[in-house]
């Protein structure tokens, strides 16, 4: 338990999974089968405190479920949770309560995240009521007030007066992450927190998150399918693909220096405004479809797409993460070569 | 000589209200030339997708367009008969692609069937002709024969986006409007799809509009670049001008692009646009973008700044660049 108060991680996932049982047929049924959609599928990462890790990945890879995990509104097939030195993974109903009070969420979606009959006031007073935080009501209007300057929605009891529909989306994510900070917690996961905003506020939400973060001493877990601001806003990113993660390392090592193909294949399909590129033809090193969760490729999970593979990739078992250098991991096993034949 | 396919002269669309008219497109003047992409950028709330559906003279109701021209190949659709419109105009002249095309596909047709229906109700065509001319389309888009028995839950994102684009390609028509197109996909997809666009475009002759919030994707689409704030023209200038070394002139555009996060350049601190966009209903006297402009004079909130070209093609609308 000290030791990883020493370590500096907040939060340790190990191998975790959560596979989902698929609907069986008549023939499975009789035969009695089991198929499973393997949405998270042996993810292991460490969460530094005070750090932000960037989540990224395309739509169907997990990354939202393993926020949910984290979160623990789901619960995991496999694998291990450490928070602050403690095995969270398996948990009663209080316990459960007591570890969302450290672990708060920012949804994507800031219209559909807040009771449109609650004013912000309600919205935020309502995690004090179910955790028991304040005795009084001016006690937690004291703590309303506070997390509405944190997130500098100003004048203060003019918001708090409002209903959501009178907000516009940026300050609605503002009462969002005012609603989290409300708590006092250890643990942000934003999922995809600025997706539904407008370019022009956009910037300011990821920069008011920021603040907060450094004000306040928060660890974030960022999940984005976005890495233009996963580069902007994060320290560390992790790439996931298929259920688990492919590349992990500084943000700045990750993009400049991308060792995984399934990375690389990323990095070439993103847009950025310069001038020039109309009359190019962009390419992609990257093949095919995603294949469904439910059929993972045997060997190396990316070997029907990947541009490099080499019998190796599907003959073998699937590779681990391999530290490359600087806690800049890749699971790739022809990496080397790889970077040989650039 | 005359090489613009589409003209579109003072087009207002306003929204009818129970509380007056919301002028989501104000006064807008623009042309799409022959082979060319316009991109049309601007945030949510500035007009962009009424623009689009006016094109197609159906902007969804209450909206209406109250003045204006809109001039296809040579013919005013504005006054034009809905029949007529529904007739000649509409998928024979101008598609679109809307956002979000895996929701404009029944989910309980297959795909043969759907594109059955447009054919038919368009040409006089024998069935063995149609399924010629759907596999000769499917194919420019990179989708083999078999799609053609699916049903629109049995493809992925990008397929069903590849669907609607060959339905948008099949009457032959001028001019294609895009309306976010690539919005919903993923980055890999997203790729694959504005591939596919700039292949047509060359393949074909055809005419983009390519409409998305998205500056770094309408840098590697658009040859032009229309900036909207708030119902007006921003600023109209070639991919060169606009994100060239010089930069764009307005001021919204400059921040907007300020305020795009790139992915090989790290930088410390995004800028941004404090505030919101003004309402419609009743916007502010001036310049529509004084509230939240930093380079903001006093001439600009009395007069609107008259729209002028400051280099060939280049149009802003900012009082900052009339000479005096």
């Amino acid at each position: 338990m000290k030791e990883n108060k020493q370590t500096g991680n907040l939060l340790e996932v190990k191998n975790l999974q959560k596979w989902f049982p698929v609907r069986k047929n008549l023939k499975e049924m009789l035969a009695g089968e089991q198929k499973h959609v393997k949405a998270v599928d042996g993810v292991t990462f460490e969460l530094k405190r005070g750090e932000i890790l960037g989540l990224v990945g395309e739509s169907g890879c997990g990354k939202t479920t393993t926020g949910k995990l984290v979160m623990k509104l789901l619960n995991p097939t496999g694998g291990q949770m450490i928070f602050n030195g403690k095995d969270v993974t398996e948990s009663t109903k209080e316990e459960t309560k007591k570890y969302r009070r450290d672990v708060q969420m920012i949804f994507q979606d800031p219209y559909a995240s807040m009771n449109p009959r609650f004013n912000i006031r309600d919205v935020l007073e309502e995690p004090l009521i179910i955790h028991k935080i304040g005795k009084t009501r001016v006690e937690r209007e004291d703590k309303i007030k506070k997390a509405l300057n944190e997130v500098k929605l100003t004048p203060v009891e003019d918001f708090m007066k409002r209903n959501p529909h009178m907000l516009s989306g940026g300050q609605r994510q503002r009462a969002a992450t005012a609603r989290s900070l409300i708590l006092n917690p250890k643990l942000m996961v934003a999922d995809e927190p600025v997706s539904m905003i407008d370019l022009s506020t956009r910037a300011e939400i990821l920069y008011m998150m920021k603040e907060v973060q450094r004000d306040l001493g928060l660890t974030y877990l960022y999940i984005t399918h976005d890495l233009s601001t996963a580069r902007y806003f994060t320290d560390r990113i992790a790439v996931m693909y298929l259920g688990r993660i492919v590349e992990i390392g500084n943000a700045d090592d990750v993009i400049d220096n991308s060792l995984h193909p399934y990375t690389k294949a990323l990095i070439s399909a993103v847009c950025e405004p310069i001038a020039g590129k109309v009359n190019l033809v962009k390419e992609v090193p990257i093949k095919g479809e995603i294949p469904s969760a439910q059929n993972i490729p045997k060997g190396c999970r990316f070997h029907p797409r990947c541009v490099y593979a080499k019998p190796e990739c599907w003959e073998q078992k699937e590779p681990e993460l391999i530290e490359y250098k600087d806690g800049h991991k890749v699971a790739c096993r022809r990496y080397k070569e790889i970077l040989k034949e650039k | 000589m005359n090489n613009n396919v589409m003209e579109v002269k003072n087009l207002k669309v306003y929204y009818m209200s129970e509380k007056g008219p919301v002028k989501a497109v104000d006064d807008v003047t623009f042309s799409l030339k022959k082979g060319e992409t316009l991109g049309v950028v601007g945030e949510s709330g500035c007009g962009k997708t009424t623009i689009a559906t006016s094109l197609l003279r159906m902007p969804s109701p209450p909206g209406k367009i109250v003045g204006g021209q809109i001039v296809i190949d040579g013919i005013d659709i504005v006054p034009l008969k809905e029949k007529e419109v529904r007739k000649n105009i509409r998928w024979e002249k101008v598609s679109m692609v809307f956002q979000g095309a895996m929701n404009c596909l029944t989910p309980v047709y297959t795909i043969e069937k759907q594109m059955w229906q447009t054919l038919r109700e368009h040409r006089e065509m024998e069935y063995e002709e149609a399924r010629k001319v759907m596999i000769k389309y499917l194919n420019y888009v990179g989708l083999s024969e078999d799609v053609l028995r699916r049903y629109p839950h049995e493809l992925s994102g990008g397929m069903k986006q590849r669907v609607v684009i060959a339905m948008g390609l099949f009457l032959e028509p001028k001019v294609i409007v895009c309306d976010e197109p690539t919005t919903a996909l993923d980055v890999v997809v997203q790729a694959q799809i504005i591939n596919l666009l700039k292949e047509l475009k060359e393949k074909l002759g055809l005419s983009f509009i390519f409409i998305t919030h998205d500056l770094a994707t309408e840098a590697e689409v658009s040859d032009r670049i229309m900036v909207m704030y708030a119902g007006k023209i921003a600023e109209i200038g070639t991919n060169h001008q606009i994100y060239g070394e010089k930069g764009p002139m307005h001021p919204y555009t400059k921040k907007l692009l300020e305020a795009t996060p790139r992915l090989h350049h790290r930088v410390e601190k995004l800028s941004f646009i404090p505030g919101t966009p003004p309402d419609l209903l009743d916007p502010p006297k001036g310049c529509r973008f004084n509230l939240r402009c930093t380079e903001v004079m006093e001439k600009c909130y009395k007069d609107e700044p008259p729209i002028i070209e400051i280099e060939p093609e280049h149009f802003v609308a900012c009082w900052r660049c009339v000479k005096k």
